[in-house]
């Protein structure tokens, strides 16, 4: 095995091996997006007429509808934790430990990036064992297919988390990151209600969701679950993963980069 | 050829100068010790020697190797140990050790090998299966340095690595670091600004505000009244 994929291997096994041992830090994980469905999901449902839109070819319950979009969340929470825990200095001597391994900064940052999307997808699938305890099932090949699609996405707000934590300074705290970039994020993408429904109340705010890489990634994962491969929300999500990894990438360039201010 | 070998160094925070034209080297066997009050420039002399960042100005290279121009080959020649702790105290010792390994590109047996090595000559090898988070202090950095040994570098760099301990911990780590200088030919570059970690035929470097004031063997440094006074009047006399 080469030098490259040994250490990625070690760097995903030190994340599941750390995600193992860290259950609060997994229940709080699934606790969230499941008071969602079970509670806010059901209450909904009532005031939330939905009618056929791709890829359902039938009439659906609002249960059925969030489940994608909780998915999603899932990610992007885990995502902005890797970030904080960044920006904290919580990982930072891990991260110093890691950039002095002799391989290529890029490589290294990638395996990171990867092993939280692994740690993720773990969550994704305990949620939707619990979700299918419930009675919300989906083809049972759209769990296989559903795993590209998680990894798409994982990377896309991996990437965007990693930028965050190259960046940003300091977020004061979570509250930060929750009101700037997770209830924005979240709130106006297609997780909670299709962009039909957005129309309807302001021609704006659905412009908003269209654009919002978020609404991709969760469109994305919404059809792979139904074996259906919505190319143009897979493109957006490319796109926007290449993106803020360059963005990142160059945040910790040894050169130029912000981890100058950081250890300072 | 020297084992670290720093050229005319300079660093800048902004506005703020840390480092001016620092250099200086350290050979195969020999102990380094840094000394320099806080905010003396340390930190960023570190950061800097473990490629956290680089300097516009300045050249740095380990073995021979530039660090800027070849910073892989620079790397694999050099052990760390930072002034923060970074283990995985969930982890068991042999875990954290494997985990390292595989960043240096060990393979699995080759690392289990060289963990068993390292535990040995740290004296820490009856813990290898116990929890990172039940050992103290003393051993947790102790575990550091093995772990900063598995890939056998040549030039061991260590940020403040007593900060914390008590005197008896303080006492085995600083006889452990000058034993592997010593008797297995590692250069060593320790920071402190503690001077009773310093034994007299060590080579010392004042730094103080991003300068290095004075350097050479302790014992000589030290003159007649001793290491301590002479460290508190020099920063004195500059502040």
């Amino acid at each position: 095995m080469s030098a490259y994929l040994r250490a990625m291997a070690a760097i995903l096994g030190r994340e599941a091996l750390r995600f193992v041992t860290q259950r609060e830090r997994f229940l709080a994980a699934l606790v969230r997006p499941l008071v969602w469905l079970l509670v806010f999901a059901a209450g909904f449902r009532a005031a939330l007429g939905l009618s056929i839109t791709p890829p359902y070819q039938t009439y659906i319950t609002y249960e059925v509808y969030i489940v994608p979009g909780l998915i999603a969340m899932i990610q992007l929470f885990n995502a902005m934790q890797s970030a904080l825990s960044l920006v904290y200095d919580r990982e930072m001597g891990s991260m110093r430990l890691l950039l002095t391994a002799p391989l290529p900064r890029w490589w290294l940052l990638f395996s990171k990036l990867l092993a939280g999307v692994f740690v993720s997808i773990l969550q994704v699938y305990a949620f939707l064992a619990i979700a299918w305890i419930y009675g919300i099932t989906f083809p049972p090949m759209g769990y296989v297919m559903a795993l590209p699609a998680l990894l798409a996405s994982g990377l896309m707000l991996g990437a965007v988390g990693l930028f965050l934590a190259s960046t940003i300074r300091q977020l004061e705290n979570f509250a930060g990151v929750m009101n700037f970039v997770i209830f924005p994020v979240f709130f106006l993408s297609t997780a909670l209600y299709p962009l039909w429904r957005m129309a309807e109340s302001s021609r704006l705010l659905r412009d908003i969701c269209a654009w919002n890489p978020f609404t991709h990634a969760v469109e994305v994962i919404r059809f792979a679950l139904y074996l259906r491969l919505n190319i143009e929300a897979l493109g957006w999500v490319t796109l926007t993963f290449a993106l803020f990894l360059a963005l990142a990438l160059w945040g910790f360039d040894p050169a130029r980069g912000i981890m100058n201010r950081k250890a300072h | 050829m020297a084992a670290l070998e720093v050229a005319d160094l300079s660093f800048r925070y902004g506005a703020k100068e840390a480092l001016k034209g620092v250099s200086f080297r350290v050979q195969p066997g020999e102990f380094c010790a840094l000394l320099g009050p806080n905010g003396a420039g340390k930190s960023t002399l570190f950061a800097l020697l473990t490629r956290l960042f680089v300097a516009r100005q300045g050249r740095i290279s380990v073995m021979g190797r530039d660090l800027q121009a070849d910073p892989r080959a620079a790397l694999a020649q050099m052990g760390v140990v930072f002034q923060q702790s970074t283990l995985d105290l969930d982890l068991s010792v042999a875990r954290n050790l494997a985990y390292f390994g595989a960043l240096h590109g060990l393979s699995r047996r080759e690392a289990q090998l060289r963990a068993g090595e390292v535990l040995e000559r740290l004296d820490m090898a009856e813990r290898a299966r116990e929890k990172t988070r039940a050992l103290n202090g003393g051993h947790r950095r102790r575990l550091e340095i093995a772990r900063a040994l598995m890939h056998r570098p040549r030039l061991l760099l260590l940020d403040e690595p007593t900060v914390g301990l008590d005197a008896r911990a303080r006492a085995a780590i600083t006889a452990h670091v000058h034993d592997l200088a010593r008797s297995d030919g590692i250069a060593v570059l320790w920071a402190t600004h503690l001077v009773d970690e310093v034994a007299p035929e060590d080579t010392v470097l004042i730094l103080h505000r991003g300068q290095i004031l004075e350097t050479g063997r302790a014992a000589r440094i030290a003159g007649d009244r001793g290491l301590a006074t002479h460290f508190m009047a020099l920063t004195e006399e500059i502040a």
